[in-house]
């Protein structure tokens, strides 16, 4: 009896937690809400229909990542030593930014986020590390990525997660943009874009991924999920190099709760195997109906 | 209603369908180099709502000079011609303004004054010619102007839907803009081709 009923009490205590929203940020976007339930405290978009969730994290082990796609990101570190130019397109709560700053404490990090409330909401309440060398600019990532190409800057790591779960900005799903990408990327850098395409859009966007990249790896451990494509790599790794890093990182990121051994069984290289028919159209800026084909 | 005036009328829903249809499409444009924030609507919307004011006034003005079909045909075949710089050089135009101006409001701003403000003050002449062209009968003007808002208001607002669900998902912005911009200029042609000939029928009954 008293076994059952403490069972009990655990389940209500790990589900059944009321979430309450301890802050709300006006926004020229969507209203920003900072919802925190037990040990877990999220940053979310209030939509009509739903509240779309961008980023969360254990209050008493903000290290620990929370999403699974965050953890994914990271498979983008098989491919490359040592970072020391990252670029983060759409800042959440600063969790990339913060983990990378810790992984590299020397790197310096340029945060670009269009909506100035999401970056007040992450320092208010999600320890967003700012330093000399970590920055946040309110921009939007394709005008800050095209006055980047400008000043002739190179990123070697450059990271996409501009897309929220309901509205993709369609300039930043073109072959143009893209193009303005690569321009920026350091020789032997990678892109990592997060994305949730599903579908008809699916296959456009690894067909404009292929046509300005050449092959890509798209990082997938849920069918029904995000996946990660990283881009722009020169050569693709061999299983013994990417196994060397595997062993390189795998107590670096332990603490992350990123496990880069699975992530790096998780790896689909474009190449030889296309998943997207070869005519798919690519899309650009002439033609991005990019939320109107992700249905 | 005789021919004439529903020619006027489908004119005018047109030009209706065409401003809201690139209006929508200037978003787009804009975007590669201005980003997609809310003051790139505000900076498309001021310019559309100023030049068709300007428009207005213009097209009031033209209006008490000899008004005629044929003369209402030019404004839509010039509209026309205007159209199609946007298809030509906002490219070079929206570069050269990104590189001078850091501010992605006023470089926006100026971008859509560049590619829209022309086009839209010739397509906003539109209305009140056709009100004058309407009108024979001052008891009915009201009537009139409310019908022709109606129809062309009705054009805007289907050029609006239409473009924005179905054809950019069907074809490029360019080549919905190159399609305006001959429908505004066959429109046009259509209406100096009716004036002409009527003309010409004239003729012919005092003739004989």
């Amino acid at each position: 009896m008293f076994r059952v009923l403490i069972g009990c009490v655990i389940l209500i205590l790990s589900f059944g937690v009321y979430s309450e929203v301890i802050h709300k940020e006006p926004s020229l976007y969507r209203n920003i809400l900072v919802e925190e339930s037990g040990d877990l405290l999220c940053l979310k978009f209030n939509e009509k229909t739903r509240k779309s969730t961008q980023s969360c994290m254990y209050k008493s082990k903000p290290k620990k990542l929370v999403f699974n796609y965050t953890k994914m990101t990271f498979a983008s570190l098989l491919f490359i030593d040592n970072p020391q130019n990252v670029l983060i397109i759409g800042l959440g709560g600063g969790t990339l930014s913060n983990t990378i700053h810790e992984l590299y404490p020397n790197a310096s990090i340029e945060n670009v986020e269009i909506d100035p409330a999401v970056i007040k909401v992450a320092r208010d309440y999600f320890q967003f590390i700012e330093t000399d060398k970590v920055t946040s600019k309110v921009q939007d990532g394709r005008i800050f990525i095209k006055r980047a190409a400008l000043k002739k800057q190179k990123y070697d790591w450059i990271i996409l997660d501009a897309f929220n779960g309901d509205y993709i900005p369609e300039h930043l799903l073109t072959k143009e943009f893209f193009a303005e990408v690569k321009s920026v990327l350091a020789e032997g850098g990678i892109v990592a874009a997060n994305t949730f395409s599903s579908s008809k859009l699916y296959q456009h966007e690894s067909a404009t991924y292929y046509d300005v990249f050449g092959d890509f790896v798209n990082v997938v451990t849920d069918k029904n999920s995000n996946r990660i494509i990283l881009a722009g790599l020169n050569a693709m790794p061999s299983d013994q190099q990417i196994a060397k890093r595997v062993k390189q990182l795998a107590v670096k990121l332990a603490p992350y709760d990123v496990d880069i051994h699975s992530l790096s069984e998780h790896l689909l290289y474009t190449k030889d195997n296309q998943n997207w028919p070869s005519d798919t159209k690519v899309l650009t800026d002439q033609y991005s109906p990019a939320n109107l084909l992700n249905y | 209603m005789n021919k004439i005036n529903a020619l006027i009328y489908f004119l005018a829903f047109s030009s209706g369908f065409c401003i809201m249809g690139i209006e929508l499409l200037g978003g787009r444009i804009l975007a590669p180099y201005f980003g997609s924030s809310v003051h790139i609507w505000g900076s498309i919307i001021t310019v559309f709502m100023l030049s068709l004011s300007i428009g207005y006034l213009l097209g009031g003005k033209l209006s008490t000079h000899n008004p005629s079909l044929a003369k209402y045909g030019v404004i839509f075949f010039i509209a026309s011609i205007m159209v199609i710089p946007i298809v030509l050089f906002a490219e070079p135009i929206m570069a050269f303004i990104f590189s001078h101006i850091e501010d992605s409001r006023y470089g926006s701003l100026l971008a859509s004054t560049a590619l829209f403000f022309i086009p839209t003050t010739i397509l906003g002449m539109i209305s009140p010619y056709s009100v004058r062209l309407l009108v024979t009968d001052h008891e009915k003007s009201g009537q009139v102007a409310g019908g022709l808002y109606f129809v062309s208001t009705l054009g805007s607002a289907l050029g609006t839907i239409i473009t924005s669900f179905y054809m950019v998902l069907a074809f490029d912005v360019n080549d919905i803009i190159k399609t305006f911009a001959s429908v505004l200029g066959a429109l046009g042609l259509l209406a100096i081709a009716v004036s002409q000939t009527r003309a010409k029928e004239r003729t012919v009954c005092l003739e004989s």
